[in-house]
């Protein structure tokens, strides 16, 4: 039972590794949105699929038939990156502007916001399965299915640790991942526009009262989840290199408790959440095999929360940590 | 009779099109009984295929009836049938149970179930020449029990087996893709549908896992290859109890089938097509030695015994065909082939 992770420790831990950075480049969008307005944002997972869409459209655009290599390469990575950034951001502040902030305006219930959510996400679903496969990316008639993006770089071994390979693709994909965690906690930390956002998520009243622009700091926090959230997306296509109407519903749920797991608003939380989940998820499938993979995840899930109740490294956005 | 405007007309409409072929062929010669066909769509639900089937025997009097496509409805449809004594020929219907009802006027051209795991297993130990095997399953009905019936032929062929699971849905199998890779198997068998096989065959060939990997009838679609990439596609085996023309077709029969059936419908047949031609075969046969009641076409279909252009048409007493015959498909350059029949195929 445990020989085989024993066995192939290291493959298990690097791939959960790259997936656990992926799963926090996505839990950043709900734990900010979280501690800035106590709202999931349950369309969330939609502005991820945005992002992947827009980077296969990308590739599909480019025509790739053969990877590509030096310049065109790091120029045809850039593009995805900025495609699926820009249109996840896009997405996520345009959902911001329809479904929330008439209902925030108003004094809606939060519970009223979780259900505009929901439905926003079937309807992105939707669009994307009805209308912006079968037309945009021309499959007609196959809105629901699988769709396979050409492979743009070629996935050389770089280096072997403990049996593992480690793939080029591996190491840009958890360089560029924690480097953008690393670029947003600075953005947080040290500007007038990251105070603005600690201000809000503390006590919106009072930061309104210290001339705080609420509506600004609401777009900026949906704009740099739905960036994070796009980044992943383009990097999830380098590394899986397909794509589907409803690839970020399981995804998002990952995310989401990788956000909960951290301790939800928390945005180092939401690194080390995503870490562990993608750690244990692998764990656990080498240990009962990997049908056991979700029940494992979600079983430490309700364990850490019944010790730890506000997540590994706590809740808030506003204190220190964070 | 079947699912012909629903989401799963995809397998109806071109077994319905295969009988049509069929009888228009049959009308051709003039005989001195022309044939009808009349469509009835069920949408794959039972009820309305009940309901179809009473019309059908009453107002419209049908002497034979090609269906029901899916398994689901045959069992609800069967007793009907039986009670009016109308012969049926599914071109479609895989579950196992449906011969064992002792049903007198129901048949079928396609091996059950129960044949495709076994024959796929034999096809890995035997051809393949594989003496270590890694199983996945994706969990559903379909691919659990089909995993599983490879599983115990396996064992009994003396292959070391060993085993996982994955979600079809999850994106990331790395998990299963390490498993296999520390198994080293000779051969990999995938249970579940292209969607799934396509994602963990692009996995598996990025880790540098070379086994050879098969699957069956629920991953016989081009989604397969465009979900692995062509290159990594290159070599997959394919089971399927359906005999589907390809493009390098070399079966002469199948090959006029193909052509006269693009001529008619304006598409390439795909898959249960020829299993419909077949089907309503064996009636126009029944009825051109001169049989036109439903009862006399039973007897008659009974005794069928000719080549048909899937295989030998000849039927068991509780209505399964005699020739249970799976048949084995491989990527090539990006498409989908025909290998040839999993008792007879070689691998190149």
């Amino acid at each position: 039972m445990f020989d085989n992770l024993l066995g192939s420790f290291w493959p298990y831990t690097i791939d959960g590794l790259i997936l656990g950075a992926i799963y926090g480049l996505v839990a950043l969008g709900y734990t900010m949105v979280y501690g800035v307005l106590r709202l999931i944002n349950f369309a969330h997972s939609e502005v991820f699929m945005i992002g992947t869409m827009a980077s296969a459209f990308v590739v599909m655009t480019l025509g790739i038939t053969q990877p590509l290599t030096g310049f065109a390469l790091v120029g045809g990575l850039l593009l995805m990156v900025l495609a699926g950034g820009a249109a996840s951001a896009g997405s996520a502040m345009l959902l911001e502007r329809i479904a929330y902030r008439p209902l925030r305006k108003r004094g809606a219930s939060r519970l009223a916001a979780l259900i505009s959510a929901i439905g926003a996400s079937l309807f992105l679903q939707e669009l994307f399965a009805l209308v912006i496969i079968p037309h945009v990316f021309n499959r007609p008639q196959q809105g629901r299915n699988q769709m396979g993006v050409a492979r743009i770089m070629q996935k050389d071994t770089l280096f072997t640790i403990g049996g593992a390979q480690i793939r080029v693709d591996q190491v840009l994909i958890f360089v560029a991942s924690i480097g953008m965690m690393i670029l947003l906690d600075l953005l947080v930390n040290r500007t007038k526009i990251g105070r603005g956002i600690r201000a809000t998520s503390q006590d919106p009243e009072t930061a309104v009262l210290m001339g705080v622009d609420i509506d600004k700091i609401v777009r900026v926090t949906f704009l740099i989840g739905g960036l994070m959230a796009g980044i992943a997306g383009a990097l999830f296509v380098l590394q899986f290199e397909v794509t589907k109407f409803s690839i970020g519903f399981l995804l998002g749920i990952k995310a989401f408790t990788a956000a909960v797991l951290g301790g939800i608003g928390n945005l180092r939380g939401a690194l080390v959440g995503g870490l562990f989940l993608g750690l244990i998820e692998n764990y656990g499938a080498a240990i009962f095999g990997s049908g056991w993979k979700d029940v494992i995840a979600f079983t430490v899930l309700v364990l850490v929360l019944m010790f730890r109740p506000t997540g590994i490294l706590g809740e808030s956005l506003q204190q220190a940590r964070a | 009779m079947g699912d012909l405007s629903g989401e799963n007309s995809g397998i109806v409409i071109p077994p319905s099109n295969g009988a049509q072929l069929a009888v228009d062929e049959y009308n051709a010669t003039n005989p001195k009984v022309k044939l009808e066909m009349i469509k009835y769509d069920s949408k794959a639900d039972p009820t309305t295929a009940v309901s179809l089937a009473q019309q059908a025997i009453k107002q419209d009097k049908v002497v034979a009836l090609v269906g029901p496509a899916f398994s689901g409805e045959s069992k609800q449809v069967g007793p009907l049938l039986e009670e009016a004594k109308i012969p049926s020929i599914s071109a479609s219907a895989t579950a196992v149970a449906l011969a064992q009802n002792g049903w007198k006027y129901w048949h079928r051209v396609v091996p059950n179930d129960g044949v495709q795991g076994p024959a796929i297993a034999d096809f890995i130990v035997g051809a393949a020449a594989a003496k270590k095997v890694f199983v996945v399953d994706d969990k559903s009905e379909y691919g659990k029990g089909l995993g599983d019936a490879v599983r115990g032929q396996l064992k009994t062929k003396g292959a070391t087996v060993t085993d996982d699971a994955l979600d079809p849905a999850a994106t990331d199998y790395s998990s299963t893709v390490t498993k296999i890779a520390a198994a080293k198997p000779d051969a990999i068998f995938f249970g579940g549908y292209y969607a799934g096989a396509g994602k963990l065959i692009k996995q598996l060939r990025d880790k540098g896992v070379t086994a050879k990997f098969f699957s069956a009838d629920g991953s016989l679609d081009k989604g397969i290859i465009d979900s692995a990439g062509a290159a990594q596609a290159e070599g997959v085996l394919i089971g399927c109890p359906c005999r589907i023309p390809t493009a390098a077709e070399t079966d002469e029969k199948v090959k006029k089938f193909a052509t006269d059936y693009k001529a008619k419908f304006g598409a390439d047949p795909l898959i249960y097509a020829t299993e419909g031609y077949d089907a309503m075969t064996t009636f126009t046969k029944a009825i051109a030695t001169g049989a036109t009641t439903a009862d006399a076409i039973n007897a008659a279909i009974g005794k069928s015994d000719f080549d048909g252009i899937t295989k030998h048409i000849k039927f068991d007493p509780n209505g399964e065909p005699s020739a249970k015959s799976i048949y084995m498909y491989e990527v090539k350059g990006g498409q989908i082939g025909l290998l040839g029949d999993t008792t007879t195929a070689k691998l190149g």
